[in-house]
């Protein structure tokens, strides 16, 4: 059992604004129900003085993450959207006397709810498919480099561990772990040359120990380019679908009706898949809807990657990027 | 108000009956069963009265088919690891998706370091093993196959004695994880396949830290932990003589409350289930319908998450467990109801009750009772859920 202090105990069993705000002008979402927890936050605020008057929030996720909410509200009620946006987590999590570290991201969720709140206010649209805030890095709990920087800025962090207590980036599939690091060290570089951090706190990217890295985790950020696959010189001895005596095309064939037969598998969630590309052993395949972003959909994908294996009798990859 | 204990399948309470058996094994029993003296004696015929029980637990042939190990999880390593190293000209694995980390940690581990091959046969959504896939990955390349009599988290149980007979055909070993069946399904080891059955102590009324693995005579074998020559040479270290003492009065009782596991505590459990899906909506149980324990109800409760409803459990006296991310601190919930493809809707929501031969029915009320205003109320601050309906569709995160 996590060793929650009173505060957190008290908001989480007696929440304080919770519910529906009916009168509500502005509104931020943040989260998603297939990573275990999202926030709706909605505030009404004075259009002449621009104080927030009433705030109210819809929270599903642990004890933490309500009570984190609750705290939200309570913090930004009086106070005008200026004030309130200088907020950080850090004063979400002060004000419930703590988080054990490993619920460190639910005061951050509730930080970025109030972001995307006053920005929905301010009426500056905050697009969800073109992540202007910085490139998607982490996939399986959609955390982009806005994200990281600011929770690594305001909390001061300097590990990975840390970096997903805060953010949950990292924390299913572990693909990102190398891009959560770069971002991580640029970050600690700016804060060290700010005066923020002292040199020997700052991560460093990793040493040259460090394994090359998977194909996999450059996947995020790299550019992917819709092209049937180059036909394999038949020399090579792991030819694709040797086994099962299949030819690049009707390989694309076969891999393409697993994935439809499996769409409704998708579909059931809210979501769909389709395919990207194929590259050698990766299958790319693009994720929509409740299964973006989603680590559930890992497990799923890991059903169609067992299909495809068997259907082309060698072993494959299914990697879920970003279409472009 | 009494605290109900619904969380049987994490450990349950050692039986008082146990704890009397095993004191004078820590006073005047102090002797150790391998020396030449009277102390010594009465000790080695306290652990010989105790591998009998559990052979009788067992229904296996022999008592001396019985090892004394420390628990479920060195049962585990030891079988796929002798398996592994009394075939050196084999090289694969088999197991499923939904073990428990005991087996599933170790074959990540030896993949990883070992270069062995471990096939993990995945389930359907109820649980159930795709045996067409299992047939697949047997060959004579297979050096021992381990899998779980039945699921922890679901209760859903495997076939294992038919699951032996398709390894005997390919010459490859059988090991079964049976630390959740052992004493609430009928096991009789003389008239199955099964080569090692892995059990543990404190899942039924018997004290922690101590079980038992059992070897089939005639199966080659290789001690895990290595020194004197304790049970045969296959588990060497001074043994736990009260832990012993106290493994086999437990089984003692399993065997004599099996019937009642059977029938009133899966009267109790169907009770618990179906009371909860009438009062409830929006909730379904997971797991095979027709197999299961007797023991165990699964129920996954959608658009709210598990630990809150835990925590408002608790503050009602009522110990369960969940397959929540956020209760075992990783991100992600349980790895058997994402093997299961459980809707994420639900999979956050999943709530274990396993019950015991403690349980009773009052206590089934009074969760019925104190459940539903439970979900209405997490539901109420769920975003995902308005006046009495789901709502997901109307959620637009703005970074997710
Ligand atoms: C199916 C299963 N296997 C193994 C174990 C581990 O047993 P032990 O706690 O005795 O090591 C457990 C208990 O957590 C279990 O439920
Ligand atoms: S954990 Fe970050 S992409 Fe999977």
């Amino acid at each position: 059992m996590w060793d929650y202090s009173e505060k957190v105990k008290e908001y989480f069993f007696n929440p304080k604004n919770a519910g529906v705000l009916d009168d509500a002008n502005a509104i931020g979402e943040v989260g998603a129900i297939a990573c275990g927890d999202a926030l709706k936050l909605m505030l009404k605020v004075n259009t002449d003085t621009h104080v927030i008057e009433d705030a109210r929030f819809q929270t599903f996720g642990c004890g933490s993450a309500i009570a984190a909410s609750s705290a939200l509200t309570e913090l930004i009620i009086g106070k005008t959207v200026d004030e309130a946006r200088k907020l950080t987590n850090r004063d979400i999590a002060d004000f419930l006397d703590g988080l054990p570290p490993e619920k460190m991201h639910c005061s951050v969720m509730g930080a970025e709810a109030l972001a995307a709140a006053v920005a929905s206010y301010r009426g500056e649209a905050v697009d969800d498919d073109d992540h202007e805030d910085g490139a998607l890095v982490c996939k399986c709990f959609g955390v982009d480099e806005g994200m990281l920087g600011r929770a690594i800025r305001t909390n001061k962090l300097t590990t990975l561990e840390q970096v997903t207590f805060y953010t949950k980036a990292g924390g299913s599939c572990a693909t990102c772990h190398e891009a959560v690091e770069e971002v991580l060290a640029a970050t600690n570089a700016d804060m060290v040359a700010a005066g923020e951090l002292l040199p020997g706190e700052a991560f460093t990217a990793r040493a040259a120990t460090a394994p090359a890295p998977a194909p996999a985790a450059r996947m995020a950020s790299a550019p992917i380019t819709i092209a049937p696959p180059k036909p394999k010189a038949s020399a090579t001895p792991a030819q694709p679908g040797a086994a099962a005596g299949l030819t690049p095309a009707q390989e694309i064939l076969a891999i393409g009706r697993v994935i439809d037969e499996m769409r409704g598998t998708f579909k059931a969630d809210g979501g769909d898949v389709s395919l990207v590309d194929v590259s050698g052993d990766l299958i790319l395949v693009h994720l929509t809807g409740t299964c973006a972003g989603c680590q559930l959909a890992g497990a799923t994908l890991g059903g169609v990657q067992a299909r495809i294996t068997s259907t082309l009798g060698r072993p494959v990859r299914v990697v879920p990027v970003q279409q472009v | 108000m009494q605290p109900i204990y619904l969380d049987n399948n994490a450990t349950t309470r050692t039986d008082p009956r146990v704890v009397e058996a095993m004191l004078p094994y820590f006073t005047e029993q102090f002797g150790n069963a391998s020396s030449m003296h009277a102390f010594g004696a009465d000790v080695g015929a306290a652990v010989g009265a105790a591998r009998h029980s559990l052979q009788a637990l067992l229904g296996a042939e022999f008592d001396h088919e019985v090892v004394f190990t420390s628990g479920g999880t060195e049962s585990d390593n030891t079988a796929i690891l002798a398996g592994l190293r009394v075939m050196p000209d084999r090289n694969e694995v088999v197991t499923s998706t939904v073990e428990h980390p005991a087996v599933l940690s170790l074959c990540d581990w030896l993949e990883r370091n070992e270069g062995v091959v471990v096939h993990r046969i995945p389930v359907d959504s109820q649980g159930r093993l795709d045996i067409d896939a299992y047939r697949a990955a047997l060959s004579d390349r297979v050096a021992v196959v381990s899998l779980m009599w039945a699921n922890n988290e679901t209760g859903t149980i495997f076939p294992v004695e038919g699951l032996a007979d398709l390894a005997k055909e390919v010459g490859a070993l059988f090991h079964t994880d049976a630390v959740q069946a052992v004493g609430k399904v009928a096991i009789n080891l003389k008239d199955t396949a099964i080569d090692m059955l892995s059990l543990s102590g404190h899942k039924l009324h018997g004290p922690k830290g101590i079980g038992a693995l059992y070897v089939r005579r005639g199966t080659r074998f290789r001690s895990l932990v290595r020194g004197g020559h304790q049970e045969r040479g296959r588990r060497a270290g001074t043994e736990n003589v009260p832990g012993i003492v106290g493994l086999g009065r437990a089984a003692e009782l399993a065997a004599a409350y099996m019937a009642d596991e059977t029938t009133r505590v899966r009267d109790l459990r169907d009770r618990l289930e179906q009371g909860l899906l009438q009062r409830i909506g929006n909730c379904f149980v997971t797991g095979d319908p027709l197999d299961r324990l007797p023991n165990t109800a699964n129920v996954a409760f959608e658009y709210i998450e598990g630990e809150a409803i835990l925590l408002l459990l608790n503050k009602a006296g009522i110990a369960a467990s969940s397959g929540s991310a956020c209760t075992s601190g990783s991100l992600e919930p349980s790895h058997v109801l994402r093997a299961m493809d459980v809707p994420f809707t639900a999979a956050h929501g999943a709530i274990r009750f396993s019950l015991s031969r403690e349980t009773t029915a009052p206590e089934i009320d009074r969760v019925l009772e104190e459940m539903p205003p439970i979900i209405a109320r997490l539901r109420e601050l769920s975003p995902f859920w308005t006046d009495g309906t789901p709502t997901a569709d109307a959620f637009n995160p703005a970074y997710a």
